[in-house]
């Protein structure tokens, strides 16, 4: 499992760059992981979704789909497009730091 | 005397009602089994249906046939289920009580969930063909068509049969190809997918498929709405493919009496343990088929293999004692490909599909992950086989828990 250093810290990821322990995530980490994924700066809508991501996480053990994301964040599905172009589920699994989530079979 | 009920007289309710009375006293127990209506229709038939290949008569059968005998079959809706009161409300005001529930109510395609998608141009020039009235809708629209832009979409994931839009671009190259029209039609596969499917090994080799056969694939294309004037599907992310007939698969999703009962996930499917079959709702309710939330593919096959396992915890709940048998994932699904071949591929929870032989190691005679005309024969057999064998929940030759042997990694 490669080890990176963000914002300091040094962080367990794996082969497509998502964290494995999502307790090593602090809003700095966030803010270098969103860069990477092409977003400039993290504003509060971002934030909203990334905590509804990291909270489903810590309880269900699986980040959520759109569709929960959606009815239970209240960010309209175009929305989180916009905020996280080219795939909000996946993409802000990865800026929550939760592992990539297992989505459809 | 106590009651067992179980709702929707699908595959998976059907199947189940058949191994149960065989095994169940019917001076110790009463088996009640509810649905909406008369007919079960056997759904893979559908995908051959917009093709002439096969009729509504092929799919549809007098449900109480393949019911045993000796238990009550109710013929109403399910308005909700109240787990704590262990009894179900019918619509028209039965109501049932309950000491083991099944809940078998499948999943179903609803286009309202897409903007636009139910406009004048439904089932006149966008079709589904996950229902028989949009199968047999589009086989009088590709009867008499000329070419043009063929779109095949995925809305969302996920879906039943997750292969079968895959199949009908298959038989959509193959059908124009025997018609003299290929020339003339372009046919895109547009999917939320980042690939053909969802199991990378298999997406690869599907994908290579769409590119011998000339099939476009547009790949993360999330659909937002149909422009039914303008003739395009729009993404949520403001991509636009134009089309002239759209073949949509629309979100799927649990039935409504799930949601209305208070227990379903956003998409109305149920939560339930993934290796014992038993609802996270309460203990004695299980869920068997494309009901359930499970990351299993939704199909005939897979609820089957349940059907086995579910059949063994059941056994167990009764005699009051922890359930026993734990589901695997275990699916197998033979995809037809056009031109009278067709692949096969079996996988479960774990393991993605892999190539070799099947059932018998080393002998077949099916083949996985290739194409053969053997496969194809399969395919075509499995509508007796589901008719005669499987829904009677008579045993088949494959075993509820996928197998590695003949398979190569
Ligand atoms: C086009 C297509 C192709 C397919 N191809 C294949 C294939 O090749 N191989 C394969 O294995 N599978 C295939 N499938 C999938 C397969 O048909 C389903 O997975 C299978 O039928 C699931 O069984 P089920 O019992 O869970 O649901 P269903 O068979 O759909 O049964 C659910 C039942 O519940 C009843 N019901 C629901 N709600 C209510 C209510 N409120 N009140 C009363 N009754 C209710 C319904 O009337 C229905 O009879 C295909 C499906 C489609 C649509």
């Amino acid at each position: 499992m490669p080890t990176r250093t963000i914002a300091n810290k040094s962080i367990d990821v794996d082969a497509e760059g998502f964290m494995t322990n999502y307790k090593d995530w602090d809003l700095e980490v966030a803010k270098v992981l969103a860069t990477e994924e092409g977003i400039a700066a993290l504003n509060d809508r971002h934030l909203i979704v990334l905590n509804f991501m990291r909270k489903e996480f810590e309880t269900k053990g699986d980040g959520p789909s759109i569709r929960k994301l959606t009815k239970e964040s209240g960010v309209p599905t175009k929305e989180l497009y916009e905020l996280f172009p080219g795939g909000p589920a996946k993409k802000a699994a990865k800026i929550a730091g939760i592992k990539k989530p297992h989505g459809c079979i | 005397m106590k009651k067992f009920v179980i709702l929707g007289a699908g595959t998976a309710g059907t199947i189940m009602a058949n191994k149960l009375a065989g095994v169940l006293s019917r001076d110790d127990w009463s088996i009640t089994v509810v649905d909406r209506d008369e007919t079960h229709h056997y759904q893979p038939g559908y995908l051959f249906i917009p093709f002439g290949i096969y009729s509504p008569r092929d799919v549809v059968k007098p449900r109480r046939d393949y019911l045993p005998r000796g238990i009550e079959v109710v013929m109403a809706g399910i308005d909700v289920i109240e787990p704590e009161q262990n009894r179900v409300r019918l619509q028209g005001g039965r109501v049932l009580g309950y000491d083991f529930l099944i809940i078998a109510t499948g999943a179903r395609p609803v286009p309202a969930q897409t903007e636009g998608m139910l406009g004048d141009r439904w089932h006149k020039d966008v079709f589904d063909f996950y229902t028989l009235e949009g199968a047999t809708a589009l086989a009088r629209r590709l009867k008499h068509w000329e070419g043009g832009r063929l779109v095949v979409n995925i809305v969302e994931m996920p879906i039943k049969c997750p292969v079968a839009p895959l199949e009908f671009s298959f038989l959509a190259d193959w059908f124009f190809t025997d018609r003299g029209l290929r020339d003339k039609v372009e046919i895109e596969y547009v999917t939320p997918l980042p690939g053909a499917f969802t199991k990378p090994k298999a997406s690869a080799l599907l994908g290579d498929f769409l590119d011998k056969k000339r099939i476009k694939l547009a790949a993360e294309f999330a659909t937002g709405s149909v422009d039914q004037g303008a003739k395009k599907i729009v993404s949520w992310d403001g991509r636009e493919i134009g089309y002239d007939i759209l073949v949509t698969v629309p979100t799927n999703m649990g039935d409504e009496a799930i949601a209305r009962s208070g227990f379903g996930d956003e998409l109305n499917f149920i939560p339930t343990d993934k290796h014992t079959l038993r609802s996270k709702v309460k203990d004695n309710i299980f869920v068997l088929g494309d009901a359930t939330d499970l990351p299993a593919s939704k199909a005939g096959s897979v609820a089957h293999f349940q059907a086995d396992i579910l059949f063994e915890n059941i056994l167990d709940a009764i005699d009051d004692r922890p359930p026993g048998a734990k589901f695997d994932g275990h699916a197998n699904c033979f995809i037809e490909s056009g031109f009278n071949k067709g692949l096969l591929i079996d996988f479960n929870y774990e393991t993605e599909p892999l190539p070799g032989k099947f059932p018998l190691p080393g002998v077949g005679p099916f083949s996985l992950l290739e194409e053969t005309k053997m496969n194809h024969y399969g395919k075509m057999m499995f509508r007796w086989v589901y008719w005669n064998l499987l829904l009677r929940g008579a045993e088949l030759p494959i075993e509820a828990e996928m197998t590695m042997a003949g398979k190569r990694r």
